[in-house]
């Protein structure tokens, strides 16, 4: 998507193409119903925008609250420039999210019920209660950026002051829902395929949340240095990256402790399209995590962007295999998305992307960021930086 | 004295008025073509199944502790003392968690209505709750399905095993099935043979996911004492090497971030200004 090459009218054409699509699926939607504009069944009744656009679509928000926790509450404030991409990325997420839930609840217009009809027993409830709460949160941490930009200092006095009881607020509440994503398939022991089902579901969806959270902030940085012709803070990211290691092989150990004590390992004998997808997600998990331990692997850029895309591919396969595929032998049935249930999604995505640029161009998320690039660009580049040198 | 059915699958003759009977009692269309179909659906709440020379029926087993009830977000589902598990098609909002969530694939969805409801069997409350069998039990011809109190078919169907054990398998299902269900089968042979699923979990489901829920009061009070402790402890920190006016970060590689502590990720002045320089 870049203004000045040639290459971009086929992008723009590509974006059109699915916006139409998109379109045209949601029309289907409207005023076909779930069953017109979607392949899911009295067996299998979530898809793709369970799946994908929820239980996606919130974990790739998760870079916000990660990078909030680190820099403000951690206070390792090296990570700043990185930040407020993130805390964007975030606030988008969610709005997408919701966006995605009015094309998936048979009743959109009643998406308010779990505030006023409450059932505490019920994890989509706290998933609702999650969702409203922490949009309002990003929100809240996105303003500063509106009220600098407008030069509102009253506001931004006022905002400031009840920043920290928010910040804490948030990464709380993410925590949760991070996590409750996960519990909501506790429900199905019997369907889900024991590869995936796990009495610590909500813990591994935590973890792998946070290190994709990790990732997605390195691939944004990569590309809006492309976009927007800023030089790649690659020491940073290179310290993140040493970061996301570390979660991530935190991910695979409890993983591996997780299906030992299950014994669940004997099931990848069996030659089944589950072992095949589990090993899928697992190598691209694996693979980024023994190169991220490589320090040429982490200063390369082009090498540490594509350790961050097989993170976010790996998590992406683990969230559809949980939400999708491993539910198909114990319903017994089978799901492939209609091109309608594609198209919508592929528009989320696509407007996800259209809009953060937008909001990048007008609103300074980037500038802390290009300042201090220029501050000292060459010992920058020649040194990685120390992620906990603080104190 | 929670209402129960007692289907006794080696009684029952594949008549389908059960069937009928429900659809009456819903108002919802009959016809050869629809009692063709072996599958409960949104216009078919119950159906008979068969299985060689063999019937099965399916409902909703209207569960002593129901998953679907647990888990729908806006109580839409409610477990009455009755037995019967009734849905308030006002409230639901189409989230289908409960259809994800049933052990037995029972709630139906009306998929191609614009303004769809879940559609399952509530054991007949509204005929119950006034003293009448459920329809299906009432219209039953040979007493394959029975109505009555959930204990004492419980001793009928131990009677009956007891009565004439070759003719039983010696079990009845839904004793002890995702903690107990309100439709109880008998049959001749092992359950998966008619179709019935096996290999449920002994536990109540809801338990599943209340053994996390329960946590929530904790997670919650004690991140928030950790997480205010954190800041609290390294923004003390910062004070203190703000008042001895050392560098905030000794030590650290030159050219490395600068920025005053500032809240929000407000990019500081100073680094601002730099920026202009080329
Ligand atoms: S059988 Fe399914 S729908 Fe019926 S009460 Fe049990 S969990 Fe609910
Ligand atoms: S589909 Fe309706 S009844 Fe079922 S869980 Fe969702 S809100 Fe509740
Ligand atoms: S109990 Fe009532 S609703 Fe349920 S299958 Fe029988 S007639 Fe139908």
């Amino acid at each position: 998507m870049n203004l000045r090459l040639p290459k971009i009218t086929f992008w723009r054409a590509v974006f059109a193409a699915i916006l139409l699509s998109g379109l045209y699926a949601t029309y289907l939607r409207v005023f076909y119903g779930l069953g017109g504009s979607t392949n899911l069944s009295d067996r299998f009744p979530w898809g793709i925008w369970i799946a994908f656009d929820v239980m996606c679509g919130v974990g790739l928000a998760a870079g916000g609250f990660t990078l909030v926790a680190i820099v403000h509450i951690f206070a390792i404030e090296r990570y700043k420039p990185v930040l407020r991409p993130a805390i964007l990325t975030a606030f988008l997420g969610y709005l997408l999210v919701v966006v995605g839930l009015l094309y998936d609840l048979g009743r959109p217009d009643r998406l308010w019920h779990p505030l006023v009809m409450w059932n505490p027993h019920s994890v989509m409830f706290e998933v609702a209660w999650c969702v409203t709460l922490y949009t309002t949160v990003l929100f809240l941490e996105f303003l500063p950026v509106v009220f600098e930009k407008f030069g509102l200092h009253k506001p931004m006095e006022w905002i400031h002051r009840i920043s920290v009881p928010l910040m804490i607020l948030g990464v709380l509440l993410s925590t949760l829902h991070q996590s409750s994503l996960g519990s909501l398939f506790l429900i199905v022991p019997e369907k889900l395929y024991p590869l995936w089902y796990s009495p610590i579901l909500p813990l591994l969806f935590y973890v792998s949340a946070i290190a994709v959270g990790l990732a997605m902030t390195i691939f944004e940085s990569w590309h809006s240095s492309r976009a927007f012709g800023r030089a790649l803070e690659l020491p940073l990211l290179a310290s993140l990256a040493r970061v996301l290691a570390v979660v991530l092989s935190v991910y695979l150990w409890i993983r591996i402790l997780d299906l030992t004590h299950r014994q669940a390992w004997s099931l990848l004998l069996l030659n089944r399209s589950e072992t095949w997808l589990f090993a899928l997600e697992m190598a691209l998990t694996l693979v980024p995590t023994v190169l991220l331990y490589q320090a040429r692997v982490r200063m390369d850029p082009g090498k540490l962007y594509a350790c961050a895309v097989m993170v976010v591919f790996g998590f992406i396969a683990n969230r559809l295999n949980v939400g999708t595929t491993g539910l198909e032998a114990g319903s017994g049935t089978h799901y492939i998305p209609r091109w309608s249930e594609v198209a919508v999604t592929l528009s989320i995505v696509a407007s996800g992307f259209a809009i953060f640029r937008l909001i990048a161009g007008y609103f300074p998320i980037f500038e802390a960021h290009s300042a201090e690039g220029a501050a000292a660009p060459r010992e920058l580049e020649a040194k990685e930086e120390d992620p906990v040198s603080v104190g | 004295m929670p209402r129960a059915i007692l289907y006794d699958s080696t009684l029952c003759i594949g008549c389908k008025a059960c069937e009928g009977a429900c659809a009456e009692r819903w108002g919802l269309p009959y016809d050869d073509k629809i009692a063709a179909e072996e599958r409960i659906s949104a216009h078919k709440l119950t159906a008979i199944e068969t299985h060689g020379d063999r019937f099965s029926r399916r409902l909703c087993m209207n569960c002593v502790q129901p998953a679907c009830a647990s888990v729908c977000p806006v109580g839409a589902l409610q477990k009455t003392t009755l037995g019967p598990v009734v849905y308030d098609a006002e409230k639901c909002m189409g989230c289908r968690y409960c259809m994800q969530a049933c052990p037995f694939q029972v709630p139906s969805y009306e998929w191609s209505s614009r303004l769809p409801r879940m559609r399952k069997c509530d054991m007949c409350y509204a005929r119950q709750s006034q003293g009448k069998l459920t329809a299906c039990a009432e219209a039953c011809p040979t007493g394959a399905t029975k109505n009555g109190d959930r204990d004492e078919l419980i001793a009928e169907a131990a009677r009956r095993i007891a009565q004439k054990p070759g003719q039983y398998y010696n079990r009845i299902y839904g004793l002890k099935e995702v903690g107990g269900t309100s439709v109880l089968y008998l049959s001749a042979v092992p359950f998966e043979q008619i179709g019935l699923r096996t290999h449920v979990p002994q536990e109540p489901l809801p338990e599943t996911t209340w053994r996390v829920l329960e946590l929530l009061p904790d997670v919650v009070s004690t991140g928030s004492v950790l997480l205010g402790g954190i800041w609290w402890i390294t923004n003390r920190r910062e004070e203190v090497a703000r008042q001895e006016g050392a560098p905030k970060h000794a030590g650290r590689p030159p050219g490395a971030s600068k920025n005053t502590p500032r809240l929000e990720g407000a990019p500081s002045q100073p680094a601002r200004e730099e920026g202009k320089h080329p």
